[in-house]
């Protein structure tokens, strides 16, 4: 194998000497298309291939319905084997809120990135939060709008450079971000907050459990579930893939930290 | 088709937004969403008394935005479902609409308006893409009764967004009404619709602007494909769907007046008082602007010398009566913006005398020609 500046490169100019064979596959049953469109290094889908997890773990599939914003994510619509509505950037939680609402009986969850809901929607998120609808809202959060090409969002940390933002994000310029969690959990109608990660396999692992326990929370009907999950975007972020894990830690993850910020239902056993 | 005349026996006097909610839950809507604006306010209120009694769900939600998602979500499940606001509203909502009609989702949306200058919002929509709405405009709160329920029908029948043209009188009018649930007859079972059911079963279902069905060979949409797909339904939609029109003294007339909605019903009693002096006047009400009765229109204004188009705006619907007339004889305009101090279309105008000038003005030009 050779290597450039220290890192392995496989030589993709001629066949290998042995084939590929698939040892295990690891897919989980409800994506239908293992492979997608994504740039190489993306934490999207580990946050979606989490979330689909949890819903099987449950065995609630039968009964629920996704609703997937706009963003890179969106490519996934298309390609899991869960019922998925399909909503307008940023809208995604009043389209839940009608469909939970008209049949109360399934199980809801938005899909959404930080553009499509701190940015554009974030009225949308809040007022579903407050009303305490029984959904569950799944942000990616990276940062930036990635599908675009890497620009600030309302979650974009101060320094950090995007394609609008060329020396980096600066206070007086274009404000402070946005940590919705934290928001979200000042609102009555929240029932369970929490903020994942998956850039490495402890925070992947925890991630999973907040998914879990939102759901657990909406089929209990204690109220608006929220979990952000931050993600890795290597591309909008200008650096090399391998780096992403840790710039997230660094950077995004400084800011915007991991961790549970509310739990009623644990409030409630506590007491 | 033509709207039918209503028994006497089940009349009650109702006002018009009153009216069209239990019209709206007598066609089987169970889910409404809505933000208060003067004259849809009324409906919503109704809708929020009378929906949880039968079971149905009534949001009042924190935008006109969220109102029309709300509304498309729950129709997504398949739920019979409306929304509405003013022409101000129907503005904010218009991207959503534009949507919800490429992912082909049934929804009824009223427009209580304020005078008639949303004519072009309505039938050309101001949303983006290649989609087309459903209109129908009542004149009054009988034949609002029966459109809001055959608007229901047609959605359900055409998977697309249909929308109830009112106005402030038509909101706020009390009339001796029946409201009846009417058998348009059956629908396509929507096997479309999301209940969750088909998770996991390698079929799951998909409602969405962007594909008409999941693909599960390739990653992502193709919205060539989706596209075409829904311009070929929205074709057959407005070809098959047969255009309502309302039309009396036309085959002598020599001057056919045009009015839709409210002052649609005001032209006819003008038309009326002129004919019963002996002028040859007649006239055409279109009832369903998209399709737009052309046809009724075009033959209307073969004999005749002149047409004349009222509306409560700076001339929008006379764009249409044009393409139906193709020059078979001269379009007058005899509308005009006619307002009170609060904008809301409680228009001076509205008086037959008025009118009936206007009329007898085409009237007396023709026969100069």
């Amino acid at each position: 194998m050779e290597h450039i500046e220290g890192h392995a490169v496989i030589n993709t100019s001629a066949p290998p000497s042995e084939p590929a064979r698939l040892v295990e596959d690891f897919t989980p049953e409800l994506i239908d298309v293992g492979e997608h469109g994504l740039c190489p290094g993306c934490g999207e889908p580990i946050a979606l291939r989490s979330a689909v997890e949890a819903i099987a773990d449950l065995d609630v599939i039968q009964r629920t319905i996704a609703v997937f914003g706009i963003g890179c994510y969106t490519a996934f619509s298309n390609n899991l084997d869960v019922e998925v509505m399909q909503a307008l950037h940023g809208r995604a939680p009043s389209l839940a809120t009608g469909a939970k609402r008209a049949k109360p009986d399934t199980v809801v969850f938005t899909v959404q990135g930080d553009g499509d809901m701190v940015n554009e929607g974030l009225q949308e998120v809040l007022h579903a939060a407050a009303r305490g609808e029984r959904i569950t809202c799944i942000m990616l959060n990276n940062g930036v709008f990635g599908e675009t090409g890497g620009h600030m969002t309302a979650t974009t940390v101060l320094g950090q450079r995007t394609k609008n933002t060329l020396d980096g994000r600066d206070a007086e310029a274009h404000g402070y971000p946005i940590l919705l969690s934290n928001l979200v959990a000042q609102l009555e109608g929240a029932a369970y907050v929490a903020r994942g990660a998956v850039n490495n396999a402890g925070n992947v692992a925890r991630t999973k459990k907040m998914l879990l326990r939102a759901f657990e929370s909406q089929l209990a009907g204690e109220g608006f579930s929220f979990v952000e999950i931050l993600t890795m975007c290597p591309t909008g972020w200008f650096i090399d893939t391998q780096e992403a894990p840790g710039y997230l830690s660094e950077h995004l993850g400084s800011v915007h930290g991991v961790g549970v910020l509310k739990d009623r239902g644990e409030e409630r056993v506590g007491s | 088709m033509t709207v039918t005349s209503q028994p006497r026996a089940s009349r009650r006097l109702l006002e018009g937004s009153e009216a069209i909610a239990e019209a709206m839950i007598a066609a089987g809507c169970r889910f409404f969403a809505g933000y208060p604006m003067t004259p849809f306010t009324e409906v919503l209120e109704h809708m929020a008394a009378k929906l949880p009694a039968v079971g149905g769900v009534c949001m009042n939600a924190e935008s006109e935005l969220e109102a029309v998602g709300m509304a498309w979500g729950a129709a997504a499940t398949g739920t019979y479902a409306a929304t509405g606001s003013t022409g101000q509203g129907l503005s904010l909502m218009q991207e959503s609409l534009a949507e919800i009609s490429l992912a082909r989702v049934p929804l009824v949306v009223l427009n209580m308006a304020r005078a008639q200058g949303d004519y072009y919002q309505a039938t050309r929509g101001g949303g983006h893409g290649d989609y087309r709405t459903l209109v129908f405009a009542p004149m009054d709160v009988a034949e609002a009764v029966e459109l809001s329920q055959l608007a229901f029908h047609l959605a359900a029948q055409w998977r697309n967004p249909v929308l109830l043209f009112g106005d402030y009188y038509l909101a706020h009018t009390t009339q001796s009404v029946a409201v009846d649930p009417i058998d348009f007859g059956s629908v396509p079972a929507p096997d479309w619709a999301l209940d969750g059911s088909t998770g996991g079963t390698g079929r799951a279902r998909l409602v969405s602007p962007l594909g008409g069905g999941k693909r599960r060979d390739d990653v992502g949409y193709d919205l060539s494909e989706h596209y075409r797909d829904c311009a070929a339904a929205t074709e057959e939609m407005l070809n098959r769907v047969e255009p309502l029109v309302d039309t009396a003294f036309v085959d002598d007339a020599d001057v056919v007046v045009v009015a839709f909605g409210t002052p649609g019903r005001y032209i006819r009693a003008a038309v009326r008082s002129l004919r019963d002096e002996g002028a040859k006047v007649g006239w055409v009400r279109p009832i369903s602007l998209v399709p737009f009765p052309t046809a009724a229109v075009a033959e209307a204004a073969r004999g005749a010398r002149a047409v004349a188009v009222y509306e409560n705006n700076q001339g929008q619907m006379i764009d249409d009566v044009r393409l139906a007339v193709l020059g078979a004889c001269p379009v007058h305009f005899i509308g005009g913006l006619s307002l009170d101090h609060s904008g809301f279309g409680i228009a001076p105008d509205l008086d037959v005398a008025v009118l009936r000038e206007r009329i007898a003005a085409v009237l007396d030009g023709a026969k100069e020609r």
